[in-house]
């Protein structure tokens, strides 16, 4: 418990230091332009790996066929 | 490596993505940083219009050679350039929204690619209706050579002589007159490529279902 109260109250401080001090934060500059490209490369990538997954099974169901 | 292309459509879609959001455009009032659309919608027309010709080269094929194989994949290119036409169409009428104040215009490149929509989905009608193989393979063919000539009537020439909205028709300059300037150059073709090269994957996934599927039914 005497732990947990440590660990609360600098999570606690680090918090309030994270809002005063400004640091090097890309994700939060240039009207958090960042953060959209992220989330839209997350999509592309998931689409393109979820297309990945779909060309190896065809090729695999392809093998057994022609087989 | 014969995927070699997969792997360069993938880097080029991520470096457009990327790029295409973060690279300095030139300031035009009206479109502002919608001017990034370029990289994202005509590319779609783009797609569809080298997926449509990739399909007249195999009806024409079929027709010389009376080779299946080239129906197949004539079919399955329509199929996939149609996708791309689709996204190209919703994506233009946002566009058009908060540049042109409306989700539709009565501008002639619009409907023209509205209308030439309508005459690939009639190909896809068309083929659903015939039963026999080889008259199916036959009469799709012509009609695939006829609807892309209709494509260059409606979406290449009808809009360049009379007055359009749309950049790059009637008195309108193209956006590669002025606006396009030489860092838009640097993402829009490898954009271009990207989704074309994108398309060709996902057409390439459909012919391959195609022929599974009828070598199964045979």
């Amino acid at each position: 418990m005497k732990y947990l109260n440590l660990f609360a109250l600098l999570l606690v401080s680090i918090a309030i230091k994270a809002e005063s001090v400004q640091m090097a934060e890309t994700m939060r500059s240039d009207g958090k332009i960042y953060v959209v490209i992220a989330v839209l490369a997350i999509i592309l990538l998931g689409l393109i790996v979820y297309l990945i997954t779909i060309d190896r099974k065809l090729g695999k169901l392809e093998k057994e066929i022609n087989n | 490596m014969r995927n070699w292309w997969k792997a360069l459509a993938i880097i080029l879609l991520l470096y457009t993505l990327i790029a295409g959001l973060l690279i300095p455009v030139p300031r035009q009032v009206i479109l502002y940083e919608s001017i990034r659309n370029l990289y994202f919608h005509v590319p779609m027309w783009f797609t569809m219009i080298f997926l449509f010709f990739m399909s007249v080269i195999n009806s024409v094929k079929n027709l010389s050679s009376n080779n299946l194989t080239h129906d197949t994949k004539a079919k399955e290119l329509v199929n996939a350039g149609i996708i791309f036409g689709v996204l190209g169409i919703i994506t233009g009428s946002i566009w058009a929204k908060y540049t042109w104040g409306a989700w539709w215009v009565n501008d002639v490149k619009l409907n023209g690619s509205a209308i030439t929509m309508l005459i690939y989905l009639a190909y896809v009608v068309l083929r659903g209706s015939l039963e026999d193989e080889q008259k199916r393979a036959r009469i799709s063919a012509v009609y695939n050579i006829f609807a892309f000539v209709l494509l260059l009537v409606f979406i290449g020439i009808l809009p360049r002589v009379t007055d359009s909205l749309h950049p790059g028709n009637g008195g309108n300059p193209g956006f590669n007159n002025y606006d396009l300037d030489n860092n838009m150059k640097l993402v829009f073709y490898p954009a271009v490529l990207g989704w074309i090269l994108l398309g060709w994957w996902i057409a390439s996934i459909r012919v391959r279902i195609s022929n599974l599927s009828q070598k199964l039914e045979a």
